[in-house]
């Protein structure tokens, strides 16, 4: 169960990754991460957050740090109605769930910013509590699932190479 | 019938052909890495799996972001670059030579029908070459890296097509600010994008690469211009090998039922996209007297030789305005030493241009010359995110090196066609 950050805007790198502290250790980064349209985020999320975003999620660069302090904040999904492929590509890569919201849903009036919700990964949904009202994300290809299963692509590789 | 993105893709997997949509493992034959997202994150990852890269001559490492070095930070960075490209056995090391976008077509590394990946953005700039070239993470680089593989979905291929021929002062960062505008900065839909039309081929091979680029800026996985004779030259002249087949990759006919977008070449204006995306581009005069702060000639877009030389062609003879400071990042050390025998550093200098180190700097944010608090900048960069060039409530605007320097020597924004009416 976690908390629902809701963005309407577009969320790009600079953003979500400032370049000022990209030379920083990721617990300073992360401190930075979101503080230009939502000053609050950093210090208030919480593990198990879900983020919810509109198009293009992730837009610029191909700075994994990106989706990399998301996860170190806690964030357990991030949903968005699209993303931009490098993005999407390092969530994935670093074991952060990352779904599209399936095309022309309508997400109900319940989902606002600040609700509690509970992200069902082995399902695909994201359930508002409180209403039960349930979200159908677009299912992974069944090797992205594993490889987010694994934890991401080091430990699946490791799973390869080192035989853990 | 195959699309050049197919095809290339094809060979990657070793399959005849592929179509859209299909999940396919390719070979890679260049990966390329630079200071920021390359060694100092990808050595943890490799020791943990116990691998060295796959191959040493298929990577190239280039310094670029934490150039020049100014705090022990970025020192420590640097020290660490040096010392993994020696264990790696890396050869094909450039340090502090120039933005990586540059450095590795300037030293031979890309030509047509390649497939490679970069550690960075804007690794679409292969495309140029009629390389298929994309940019991903560090820990999806450190997976390259280890297996000399990636997965890809094969895309479909969204044409931009540019007839019709340029007029003077308007150029290939004109074109693609206007592209940004009509499609979006999702339009890409993370495909390939390929650059056809007679304007295309017109362009030199530099303008290209400011076109291949920027299909970042339009969310598309790559940026592909099939190669022509422009491109074997430039390649030749680069030092690097051209293969035997490379007009089987001359593949730029859409078929009949393909997403092409059409721009006429020669209707267009120069370009200013207004903070903070360069989507916002309008024609240029639409922002005349717009005041700004510092006019910045920089990055892999907007600093290669041709972009030098285009500042030049405006700033010979002129000065720049009181109250402006003009900034000039050349792209590589290559272009700036042509640009130095050209006698173009000299114009610049004379017209009041201040010199920065040939790295990414101010346009990523980087360094001391990072905006501050409510400074405005008109740049020749590809991207102006809020915040990306320095503090959150500076301002960037984009647009050519010909509407820079033109807007720098009349110290308000101005369609360069105004300031060169003879």
């Amino acid at each position: 169960m976690g908390r629902l950050w809701l963005f309407d805007e577009t969320i790009n790198t600079d953003v979500l990754a400032p370049g000022f502290y990209m030379k920083s250790p990721l617990a300073e980064l992360s401190k930075h991460c979101l503080e230009a349209v939502r000053p609050e985020f950093a210090s208030t999320v919480q593990k198990g957050d879900v983020l919810l975003a509109g198009e293009n999620m992730g837009v610029g660069s191909s700075r994994e740090q990106a989706a990399e302090v998301l996860k170190f904040l806690g964030i357990s999904c991030v949903i968005a109605k699209s993303f931009a492929g490098i993005f999407y590509r390092n969530a994935i890569n670093l074991g952060l769930p990352a779904f599209l919201l399936p095309k022309d849903s309508q997400l109900s009036k319940e989902f606002v910013d600040g609700v509690s919700v509970i992200f069902d990964f082995e399902n695909c949904i994201l359930i508002h509590e409180g209403s039960d009202i349930k979200i159908n994300l677009d299912p992974l290809p069944a090797f992205l699932r594993e490889l987010i299963n694994d934890g991401g692509l080091v430990s699946h590789l490791e799973k390869r190479f080192v035989g853990k | 019938m195959s699309t050049l993105a197919q095809k290339i893709i094809a060979n990657a997997c070793s399959r005849n052909a592929v179509e859209p949509g299909e999940i396919v493992v390719c070979s890679v034959d260049l990966a390329m890495i630079h200071d920021s997202g390359g060694p100092r994150r990808v050595k943890p990852i490799l020791e943990k799996l116990n691998r060295k890269v796959w191959d040493n001559e298929k990577v190239v490492v280039v310094t670029d972001h934490y150039v020049p070095i100014e705090s022990e930070e970025t020192r420590a960075i640097q020290e660490l670059t040096k010392k993994w490209v020696i264990t790696q056995d890396i050869q094909n090391f450039y340090d502090q030579q120039g933005i990586c976008h540059v450095v590795v077509p300037e030293k031979g590394h890309l030509k047509p029908g390649m497939f490679c990946v970069g550690g960075d953005s804007h690794s679409p700039t292969g495309g140029a070459f009629g390389a298929y070239m994309f940019g991903i993470g560090a820990t999806e680089m450190a997976g390259v890296l280890a297996t000399g593989e990636i997965w890809l979905k094969v895309p479909k291929t969204i044409y931009i097509k540019w007839k019709g021929k340029l007029n003077r002062l308007v150029t290939a960062k004109d074109m693609m600010l206007a592209t940004c505008r009509q499609i979006g900065m999702g339009g890409g839909q993370y495909q390939a994008i390929q650059y056809i039309g007679d304007a295309i081929y017109d362009l030199s091979v530099q303008d290209r690469m400011t076109l291949s680029n920027m299909a970042a800026e339009l969310g598309a996985q790559t940026g592909l211009i099939a190669p022509d004779e422009k491109t074997i030259r430039f390649i030749n002249q680069s030092g690097g090998l051209v293969p035997e087949n490379w007009k089987s990759f001359c593949l730029d006919k859409p078929a009949s039922n393909a997403n092409v977008t059409e721009f006429d070449a020669s209707i267009l204006s120069p370009q200013i996209a207004a903070p903070h995306s360069p989507e916002n581009s309008e024609n240029a005069d639409e922002f005349a007297n717009t005041v700004f702060d510092v006019a910045y000639i920089g990055a892999c877009t907007g600093a290669k030789y041709v972009d030098l030389a285009a500042a030049a062609s405006i700033l010979k003879g002129r000065k720049i305005a009181s109250g402006v400071t003009l900034k000039v990042a050349p792209a590589s050390l290559k272009d700036e030493k042509q640009a130095l025998d050209d006698g173009i550093l000299k114009i610049l200098q004379d017209a009041g241009a201040e010199f920065l180190p040939n790295s990414c700097g101010i346009c990523a944010g980087y360094g001391k010359d990072r905006l501050a608090e409510e400074q405005v900048c008109l740049s020749s960069t590809a991207r102006n995110f809020q915040g990306r060039m320095g503090a959150h409530t500076s301002q960037v605007y984009l647009a050519s090196p010909y509407t820079v320097a033109a807007s720098a020597v009349v110290g308000k924004m101005i369609d360069p066609r105004e300031l060169m009416v003879n």
